[in-house]
């Protein structure tokens, strides 16, 4: 196989873990409209500790494009 | 620059260059990120209006944030940790803002700069506990009530997940820069190549710079967040120090 071909399925292949920060992205805005909608008063507090998930999955995300791009660029 | 020989070209934007032999522009940014939060200090808080201004509002608010944070984190004996963590959120902070300006070089999407960062935050983490608790420190690989033939599980674990809160508190920095100015390059770069086709390839070129335009006001975000988990994460672990678990 020529090498830029293998480059190219091999960035595609590291960034399948999307899949699963895709799946825990949405659960933690799922969980976090269902706590805001049962107890709207909890909103300031709940809302932090959403965000700190969020930004927490999301690097997951950032760490495969991360070794994604490595493989196409460098 | 971008679209040199038609093909995308993003990692340059990361390469050091001296400016004096010595003193790279990595280092020009920290010394013009450090100015600019003393200035914001210094100046925002000359005039001690009781109604604040704008710069004095930014300045308070900033102060306030993390004031907050380091409070409800670390508790009432987290006080004497607040200079530090302050110091930490902004330089991080103003790092990453620093490197959403056009042609602005993102000291923190180097790994040795926020390895160090990290190892810091994870020497002074491990002297607090040392010198709080001494030996009893230890303990903290081993919880109390956990059944003692699981001590060759549980100790390894605990030990791989204590040393690896340096590698996780830098990497994510450092990764989520790159990817991010990365990304930012490579839509860029599908707008030149799009837009030298000429015609069609002009119209079609509309929808990456679309794209590019919601990245960047993603990127400020991510720019502060980043910034908000590093400082809630160092936060998180002198809590652990202070209170061993």
């Amino acid at each position: 196989m020529e090498v830029e071909a293998a480059k190219a399925l091999g960035a595609g292949i590291a960034v399948i873990a999307l899949f699963g920060v895709g799946l825990g992205i949405g659960n933690i805005f799922s969980s976090l409209i269902t706590s805001v909608a049962r107890n709207p008063a909890a909103r300031d507090a709940v809302f932090p500790i959403g965000i700190l998930g969020f930004a927490l999955t999301e690097a997951v995300a950032l760490f495969a494009l991360l070794i994604a791009f490595l493989i196409l660029f460098a | 620059m971008a679209a040199e020989g038609k093909t995308i070209d993003a990692l340059s934007q990361f390469e050091l260059t001296h400016i004096v032999a010595g003193f790279t522009n990595s280092n020009l940014y920290m010394l013009i990120g450090g100015l600019a939060i003393s200035a914001l200090m210094v100046l925002g808080m000359q005039p001690r209006a009781r109604v604040p201004g704008r710069l004095q509002s930014l300045a308070e608010v900033s102060y306030q944030f993390v004031h907050n944070m380091v409070d409800e984190q670390v508790g009432h004996e987290g006080r004497k940790f607040f200079p530090f963590v302050f110091t930490l959120f902004m330089f991080v902070l103003f790092g990453n803002m620093l490197g959403m300006l056009p042609y602005a070089f993102t000291f923190t999407s180097h790994i040795a700069v926020t390895f160090t960062l990290a190892l810091v935050v994870f020497i002074l983490v491990t002297a607090v506990a040392l010198a709080l608790h001494g030996m009893k420190f230890f303990g903290y690989f081993f919880p109390e009530g956990a059944p003692v033939w699981l001590a060759p599980i549980i100790i390894p674990v605990e030990t791989i997940s204590y040393l690896s809160r340096v590698v996780s508190l830098s990497v994510r920095l450092f990764a989520n820069m790159v990817a991010g100015h990365v990304m930012l390059k490579v839509f860029a770069t599908f707008v030149v190549l799009l837009g030298s086709l000429g015609g069609v390839g002009l119209l079609g070129a509309a929808a990456p710079l679309a794209l590019n335009v919601a990245l960047v006001g993603f990127e400020f975000l991510v720019a502060f967040l980043q910034a908000y988990v590093f400082a809630i994460l160092t936060c998180i672990y002198l809590h652990d120090a202070v209170h061993l678990h």
